[in-house]
């Protein structure tokens, strides 16, 4: 009995972990919204399995630099400059997760679940990259200018939803009992305004923090005609490239740029991350053109001390960099003690921008929601259809053992299916197909020890014998047999692309879940039936 | 209890002629198909676009071509896809030559002829696919890498498993999966993509494991009853793995057949494949990976080629499947074959 609790526990154990990593949780979706066009986020809970682009529906598309005007030297750096670009576009797509990335060596992957329109996505992805340094706000006239802007929206009937309650209230008074003039002086001394309710001062002249659960909301904010009239002239806001952390919250930079560049990307020759060996930091040393080096040294004569955002696409690349003193032709970028990577990736933004890679499409594969769903709909009911036939012939079979391995085929699905959510893998059609073909397979290996068994019977052997040698003579037939398969689905996986593949997780997750379930699972029925019924003459087998 | 083939006795070896002419007639329809065909390769191997919508309503599948034949794309197949609503216009590159760039411009052609043929908003576009002629040669690679991998890998395992006369028998049966599966797959004009060659290697691995299966009982056999010749030893593990073969079949086949008439069009090719496979897997487990090992063993003995060296010679046919049930541990057994002299 003993033996049969720890069996039991080992059986519970897994059955608890499978439905822990199967539970439905919230995960962020973000979707272009019908009126306005703009990216929204809404929070949907749904099964924990990544579905392939087949089933969710989707665009793929593998990019290469483009040949055709001219060969291109080094493939490889470009498609890194590109895959950089790319990143930095990541929100203009209309999906949550992206990826984004390089197979091989000069290969680009983009693939953007639930987006609809590839004209857009392709458009997104190929635009000429465009790089600029500008100068912060140096004289905080966007700081200086906020009151103003905070008016603006007061006035177009917009309230603060985020801010604290006082601010609501005082909003809500205002309304009531005093007159324009007198309410917004009352608001702008008593309540944070909407906008500056949302704005963290940041390091630097021009910085601001805005929190990352807020910032769509604020881009909303900040792109509405009437606040961009409210600007200060020459002032424009660009966001920082990526969220930072501070402390337990993520945060999102927003910096006050002026509109004039001091240069664009068009000037840079190169530009190569290094560490510097007596100081021992990390740097990124350029080279200008000649014109540019005329420009640029001009330019940082006028801004000494002043802080340079480097801006590729609209985003703001890491943190604008002081400047120090005249710069010409050479520059350098000083990183401190940031690692050599921060160097190296600042760097290639600055190649992104200097030698735009056109990128050529080589393979796009298009599948709309409305098919994948389909898909979905089609699959789920043929494994049904599948699994029924299966308990029938098994149970019309094996009786009570058919049962047993019915059962035991439950746990398998279970298992098969927390196997993908657990390791993250992906669903694809084929591995849907897998899934269900591999049912059929799964009650091998229990036709495999019934078929022992009841020839064991037939030789005259004791129940408990005839099961106990049924399972251990039935087990090098199932061994090997489940082998040549994981060998053939191992190769499948390492050369196959992402549907393809998605079938032989499938296929090898399904196998390792039914010989747990078909072997472990089902002897533990056997030997609880055994353990219950000593007295059991014939089996119902 | 329901006992199917419980102590089946039938003589399977006894068939294996016209089982041979059998298989020799699907792969010669098949070669010549072939020929004169070729295989339907989809757009993942030779490049090309694929376009598939689905109209709001019923359209003359004439009017469709009319249009894709006006914006100039008068190579490419039209076909309809599971309704009659529903349809894929596929185009081919024509050659290497031809650049990444010109798939997506067919695939925008497509979307033109239908904005003026059935008017937008009429239809709903389902899956578009351009694949480069780069890719398209990468894939065609990698398949054919997958191919040999599965085979070299396949041939270490069973050198490391069996010895070599099962082996070599069981690659002749593994091969001659293949070699059906393909006569099947270009019969029915199936369109051969990555997922096609998976279900290949897929049923390549079935069919392996059926033999492996049948070829571990001979083997336990061949120790167990010492007196017996190969051929009866052969007969005898066939007939004892039978009934697990039935069950086990049929319940892969009930799933391949649900995939195939209910999980959609998609899918199909690779369900098709599939059915064939376990049919195709199991008959060579039995009537080629059987006698081709008793062949073997008749060219070249091995210490277990008991009687073999006879098998073949005509003179002394196998009794009929008629005879009696042998009990296996019967000493010397009155169906053993005869020597020829």
């Amino acid at each position: 009995m003993g033996k049969i609790r720890q069996r039991l526990y080992v059986i519970g154990a897994l059955i608890v972990i499978s439905i822990i990593s199967l539970v439905p949780r919230n995960t962020k979706q973000r979707m272009i919204e019908a009126g306005t066009g703009r990216m929204k986020d809404t929070t949907v809970r749904r099964l924990p399995i990544n579905l392939g682009l087949d089933l969710q529906g989707g665009i793929h598309l593998a990019l290469e630099v483009d040949q055709s005007r001219g060969p291109v030297p080094d493939c490889a750096d470009a498609i890194q400059r590109a895959e950089r670009v790319v990143r930095t576009r990541i929100d203009e797509f209309g999906t949550t997760e992206p990826v984004v990335q390089i197979q091989g060596r000069c290969r680009l992957i983009v693939e953007l679940a639930g987006e609809k329109d590839p004209a857009r996505a392709k458009g997104v992805i190929q635009r000429t990259a465009f790089l600029e340094f500008r100068i912060t706000d140096m004289k905080s006239l966007f700081k200086d200018a906020l009151p103003q802007v905070d008016a603006v929206l007061r006035k177009a009937g917009i309230k603060s939803r985020t801010t604290a309650a006082p601010s609501a209230v005082a909003q809500l008074f205002g309304d009531t009992s005093k007159t324009k003039a007198e309410r917004d002086s009352a608001a702008d001394a008593n309540s944070p305004g909407v906008l500056s309710s949302l704005l963290f001062q940041g390091q630097m002249a021009g910085e601001f923090l805005v929190p990352e659960e807020q910032w769509p909301l604020v881009d909303s904010l900040i792109n509405r005609p009437d606040v961009r009239a409210a600007m200060p002239r020459g002032i424009e806001l660009r966001w920082g490239a990526q969220s930072e952390s501070r402390g337990a919250r993520a945060y999102r930079a927003l910096y006050a740029v002026e509109s004039r560049p001091i240069i664009t990307g068009e000037e840079l020759i190169k530009a190569v991350a290094r560490r510097d060996q007596s100081t021992n930091q990390s740097i990124v040393v350029f080279q200008l053109s000649r014109r540019g080096a005329r420009i640029f040294s001009q330019e940082t004569a006028r801004h000494i001390g002043d802080f340079m955002a480097i801006i590729l696409d609209g985003r703001v690349q890491g943190q604008p960099p002081v400047i120090h003193g005249q710069i010409g032709a050479n520059g350098q970028i000083e990183l401190g003690t940031k690692p050599l990577q921060e160097a190296s990736d600042l760097a290639l933004v600055l190649r992104a921008g200097a030698l735009p890679a056109p990128l050529t499409i080589v393979d796009e594969r298009t599948i709309s929601g409305t098919l994948g769903a389909d898909s979905i709909h089609d699959g789920v009911r043929a494994g049904v259809v599948g699994v029924v036939l299966v308990i029938v012939i098994m149970i019309g079979y094996y009786r009570l053992s058919g049962a047993l391995a019915v059962a035991a085929l439950t746990l398998y699905c279970l298992f098969t299916l927390a196997g993908l959510a657990a390791f993250g893998f992906t669903l694809t059609l084929p591995g849907l197909a897998g899934f269900v073909l591999s049912i059929g397979i799964a009650v091998d290996a229990n036709v495999l020890i019934f078929e022992r068994i009841r020839e064991e019977l037939v030789h005259g052997k004791s129940l408990r014998l005839a099961v106990d040698d049924g399972f251990l003579h039935a087990m090098n037939a199932i061994v090997d047999s489940n082998v040549s398969t994981i060998l053939t689905a191992l190769i499948l996986y390492a050369v196959g692309t992402g549907p393809v593949q998605g079938f032989a997780i499938t296929l090898i997750i399904g196998i390792i879940a039914s010989m747990i379930s078909a072997i472990f699972v089902v002897k533990t029925l056997f030997l609880i039936w055994l353990y219950r019924r000593p007295d059991m003459v014939t089996l119902s087998i | 209890m329901i006992r199917l083939f419980a102590n089946a006795n039938y003589d399977f070896i006894k068939w294996r002629r016209i089982a041979f002419s059998i298989t020799g007639l699907i792969m010669l329809i098949g070669a010549i198909d072939l020929v004169a065909r070729g295989l339907n390769y989809s757009i993942e191997f030779t490049g090309g676009t694929l376009v598939q919508f689905e109209l709001a309503h019923q359209v003359p599948t004439g009017n469709i071509r009319t249009a894709l034949d006006a914006v100039g794309l008068r190579g490419a197949d039209i076909y309809n896809f599971g309704s009659d609503t529903s349809y894929v216009v596929r185009a081919r590159l024509a050659g290497a030559t031809q650049a990444a760039a010109d798939t997506q411009a067919v695939a925008d052609a497509v979307a033109r002829a239908l904005d003026r043929s059935v008017g937008s908003g009429q239809y709903q576009m389902m899956r578009r696919e351009a694949v480069g002629p780069k890719v398209g040669r990468e894939l065609q690679g990698k398949a054919v890498m997958a191919i040999l991998f599965s085979f070299v890998v396949t041939l270490v395992y069973l050198a490391f498993r069996f010895e070599w006369r099962f082996g070599l028998a069981a690659v002749v049966a593994t091969a001659h999966d293949i070699v059906a599966t393909i006569a099947f797959i270009s019969v029915m004009h199936l369109e051969v993509s990555l997922v096609v060659v998976g279900a290949v290697l897929t049923v390549v691995g079935y069919s392996l494991n059926d033999t492996i299966i049948i070829f571990d009982r001979v083997r336990e056999n061949l120790r167990k009853y010492r007196r017996q010749n190969l051929y009866e030893i052969l007969n005898l593990s066939i007939n004892e793995t039978l009934p697990r073969s039935v069950l086990t079949h049929g319940t892969t086949i009930a799933t391949t057949l649900a995939l195939l008439i209910l999980a959609g069009e998609v899918i199909r090719p690779f369900a098709w494949v599939m059915t064939f496979g376990i049919f195709t897997g199991t008959f060579s487990s039995i009537y080629i990976a059987a006698p081709v090992l008793l062949w073997i063993e008749k060219r070249w003995p091995g210490e277990d080629a008991r009687g073999a060296r006879t098998f073949g010679s005509r003179a002394p046919a196998a009794p009929a499947a008629s005879g009696p049930p042998a009990t296996p541990s019967s000493a010397p057994s009155p169906r053993a074959p005869q020597p020829a002299r």
